[in-house]
């Protein structure tokens, strides 16, 4: 991610530095294509693997956080959902399928200027949990959502 | 190469952009097997950048989990109308689209 990006940055062409770095796990080998793309948060199973990917600290449960999805959605292929954060500073919002084989589904940076808001459609493959996960003024928040599936997304 | 993205930017009564985005993309997870039983590879779109007068608006990662032909919906201030506004999406085996639009 762009933090650790910018980490490696200010170590330069110290390589004692990267060398670090590249121990302690910053750096990934093998990372995936496109450039910034968080490998090891796509992989996590829950929210404490994703965490650990993401860098951050246990978070908080937070009422700032509003999730907007179906009470029941009919076809788990493709449940929209609305997250909006009304925390001060967002700075990215995250949204997991607590039972999907990975839970991370999409994350994105919300630059400044850009309302902390994004809707998206995500495959469910049963009756889950949606997680809110959201960064703001370096911290992490969450909320969570009951979506019951009547017809799982995953197996096509 | 994919069909080309639905891309629509209307300027809202608050002053904000309304962007909403449909992509033509599989999304196939890696892990739905094809009627011979065999696992169809994944294929999804990992990364979408929105830029708007060269300054990046959203930037998003995505996982499989996406659904098919994906949405994306999000809301950004300071967009005029007509200003130009470029998506661009890369997927994990490295295709990519771009297309624009005008704020309306």
């Amino acid at each position: 991610m762009n933090e650790q990006r910018r980490l490696v940055l200010k170590a330069g062409s110290s390589l004692s530095l990267l060398a670090l770095a590249y121990s302690s796990g910053l750096l990934r080998p093998g990372a995936a294509f496109a450039a910034d793309w968080n490998k090891a948060a796509f992989e996590g199973k829950n929210l404490d693997e994703v965490m650990k990917a993401f860098g951050g600290s246990a978070p908080a449960e937070s009422k700032a956080i509003e999730i907007t999805a179906p009470d029941i959605a009919e076809n788990g292929a493709v449940v929209p959902v609305t997250i909006e954060s009304k925390l001060d500073k967002t700075e990215s919002i995250a949204l997991l399928v607590e039972k999907n084989p990975s839970a991370l589904s999409a994350q994105f940076d919300i630059p400044a200027g850009t309302d902390p808001y994004a809707m998206v459609r995500v495959k469910m493959g049963q009756t889950s949990n949606l997680i809110a996960l959201v960064k703001a003024g370096g911290k992490y928040f969450f909320a969570t959502k009951e979506v019951k599936v009547t017809l799982g997304g995953c197996g096509g | 190469m994919a069909d080309p993205m639905k891309i629509r930017a209307n300027l809202q009564a608050d002053g904000k952009v309304l962007v909403k985005v449909l992509m033509s993309h599989t999304m196939e997870t890696g892990q739905r097997k094809d009627s011979g039983g065999k696992l169809v590879p994944a294929h999804y779109i990992q990364s979408v950048t929105v830029t708007h007068n060269d300054k990046t608006v959203l930037s998003a990662q995505w996982g499989p989990a996406v659904s098919k032909n994906p949405f994306l919906g999000f809301r950004f201030s300071g967009g005029k109308k007509g200003d130009k506004l470029i998506v661009k999406w890369v997927d994990n085996k490295g295709e990519t689209r771009t297309d624009e639009a005008a704020i309306g």
